[in-house]
């Protein structure tokens, strides 16, 4: 049974700051739930069937996961290792390392996307070197890998960094005496310790990854990914057509996410 | 046998040099020093955990100033035990092994040894955050005994103790040094830590090793001001020893004279340890040296023990029970005559 005495006089016994603090913390929570909710709950599942059993949208929608996948893996090798040095060395010039890493979250990606043109299109210095190895950027899936790559890279390194920055040192010290190598007490001690914030990073950046639109569409309109996919429905048919491909991205990177948050949780509190 | 020979570190903005002293086989060697004065960047150095900017650090004859410190075979455990909190308790303690190429069974073995060993079976399925501050503190000395190393390295061991476990696990790590007499250098800021577990003590000040020598000399007979104070001496004064009348020695400070008995002259200081000098109400029988007369300044009570200033003049300080303060009945600005023997004062 609930006790209504009880919570009333909870309440009126908080202090005003923090029934004020809940009234505006509510509000945002309402702005972000209610458009999700409303929009899913508007389409209906014999809708959302149909729209995925059109080859378009499921293949966008694979590629919007597995693109992202790419990028996160490719940004998982390239970004512990700078992770690690950030939070265990203080050198001159770390703060202006450390601005650069959060620069793509600043930049706008539509801005970022035509950066990244700039060096991986095929007439430049990468994106011919590339070519010769036959990897092209323009209109192709490592266009988008790049892309998402680009604009999600700084959740991983930040929360890696966060991650290592909280394994005592000396616990890698005591390793080193024990007769670990540098190599063996950061895969036994270091990474494993530092998993629960290397894991959230990696959700993060893969979500990141996921939705972006902005870089990926400068670099490839095709193949269509869902977010560029959302975008092009609604331009060309409107808002009913745009709508169930929305929502099954969202329900999809919903299950995923939390499923991944679960597990993060988990490993986080061992 | 350890031998640190001219080995100077950085500490901080300062640097400490001349470190020089060996440790013999066998031998349970304290670092003393008040906190700040740079025992556990030393002992991180002579683990390799920290680069010496010079000087030699070598491990039974074998120099290990440039060798990895994976290599050097040294146990190193930290005061706040510093387990790996992702794996258990066996685990941890065989993190060491897993390295030295040894079978599953070998491994089991020596888990079992140095387990049976601490007497901590019942602990090796747990969690290290599930354990208590000693049981903690055992599988750390666990680790790093397992791998038998050459030498073991404590970094206040007993700090992180509560005071009530603390003379427990000061007697077991002695039983534990007797019955494996492994090469140990502790590290500590507390003497009567030190005097209990050293076979030799170097006490650390300022940068340096200011004074090596067995607990009983150190104590009785403390090499400088630095030293004297550390230990709590209490009573050291600057003064003049010269010749007596009757062709001894007698230290001349604040117009009173004390019996010493040195070969030393000149301008040096003399330390008493509070505990040494004997408080009374009753004149002392005629021909002891040392005896004056003096007023109660202050009385600090410490529970089972109590410090008395006295000023006779110089100002002395004395340790008596608290059943003698209760006995005699002394209070403030009483009169008491106080004395002690001339081989109580240690002047240097």
């Amino acid at each position: 049974m609930i006790n209504w005495r009880a919570i009333a006089t909870r309440v009126l016994t908080m202090n005003l700051m923090k029934v004020v603090f809940l009234l505006l913390g509510a509000v945002i929570l309402l702005f972000i739930f209610l458009p999700l909710f409303t929009m899913t709950i508007s389409s209906s599942p014999s809708q959302l069937l149909d729209t995925l059993r059109q080859g378009e949208v499921a293949s966008a929608i694979l590629l919007s996961l597995y693109a992202a996948l790419l990028a996160t893996v490719v940004g998982f090798i390239l970004g512990i290792p700078l992770a690690y040095l950030l939070a265990r060395h203080d050198f001159p010039g770390k703060g202006i390392i450390e601005g650069l890493i959060d620069l793509p979250i600043v930049i706008p990606h539509s801005a970022a996307g035509i950066a990244l043109l700039f060096v991986f299109g095929r007439r430049f210095l990468l994106g011919s070197a590339f070519h010769t190895l036959g990897i092209d950027f323009v209109g192709e899936i490592p266009g988008i890998v790049i892309a998402m790559l680009f604009v999600s890279i700084p959740f991983l390194i930040n929360s890696a960094k966060e991650g290592f920055k909280k394994v005592d040192v000396r616990l890698e010290n005591v390793a080193r005496t024990l007769g670990a190598s540098p190599w063996q007490a950061f895969f036994k001690i270091s990474l494993p310790l530092a998993r629960g914030s290397i894991l959230s990073g990696t959700v993060m950046m893969w979500a990141r990854g996921i939705s972006e639109f902005g870089a990926v569409m400068m670099l490839a309109y095709y193949p269509m990914i869902a977010s560029v996919l959302v975008y092009a429905r609604f331009e060309a048919f409107g808002l009913d057509y745009a709508m169930p491909v929305a929502v099954l991205l969202i329900l999809a990177c919903l299950v995923i996410f939390i499923a991944l948050r679960v597990i993060a949780h988990r490993w986080e509190e061992r | 046998m350890i031998e640190i020979k001219d080995l100077s570190v950085k500490l901080g903005a300062f640097l400490m040099k001349d470190i020089t002293f060996d440790v013999q086989d066998g031998e349970y060697f304290v670092l003393l020093g008040p906190t700040g004065a740079g025992k556990t960047v030393l002992l991180e150095s002579i683990a390799g955990l920290k680069s010496t900017e010079s000087g030699q650090i070598s491990i039974n004859g074998r120099d290990v100033t440039n060798l990895n410190l994976e290599k050097r075979n040294i146990g190193f455990a930290y005061q706040d035990y510093v387990l790996f909190r992702h794996l258990s308790v066996r685990d941890n303690i065989s993190f060491g092994l897993q390295w030295r190429k040894k079978t599953r069974r070998e491994i089991k073995d020596a888990v079992d040894k140095v387990v049976e060993l601490l007497g901590i079976n019942h602990l090796l399925e747990r969690r290290p955050l599930s354990l208590s501050g000693g049981e903690s503190q055992k599988i750390a000395l666990a680790r790093a005994l397992a791998i038998k190393p050459d030498l073991l390295l404590l970094d206040e061991p007993l700090s992180a103790v509560d005071p009530e476990t603390r003379e427990a696990t000061e007697r077991e790590l002695k039983e534990l040094h007797n019955r494996l007499r492994l090469t140990t250098i502790h590290v500590t800021h507390n003497f009567e830590e030190a005097m209990a577990l050293g076979d030799r003590i170097a006490v650390l000040g300022e940068g340096r090793i200011v004074q090596i020598g067995a607990p009983e000399q150190i104590f009785r007979h403390p090499n400088s001001e630095f030293v004297a104070r550390f230990l709590m001496t209490r009573n050291i004064f600057e003064g003049e020893v010269q010749d007596s009348p009757e062709g001894q020695s007698v230290f001349c400070v604040e117009g009173a004279k004390l019996a010493v008995v040195t070969a030393l002259r000149g301008r040096l200081h003399a330390s008493i340890r509070p505990e040494d000098i004997l408080v009374s109400r009753e004149p002392p029988r005629s021909g002891t040296p040392n005896s004056f007369q003096g007023t109660i300044t202050h009385i600090s009570d410490h529970g089972s023990v109590i410090y008395l200033t006295v000023n006779a003049p110089p100002e002395f300080t004395c340790l008596i029970l608290r059943r003698s303060l209760e006995e005699m009945g002394l209070e403030e600005k009483q009169r008491v005559f106080i004395t002690f023997e001339a081989s109580a004062v240690n002047i240097f």
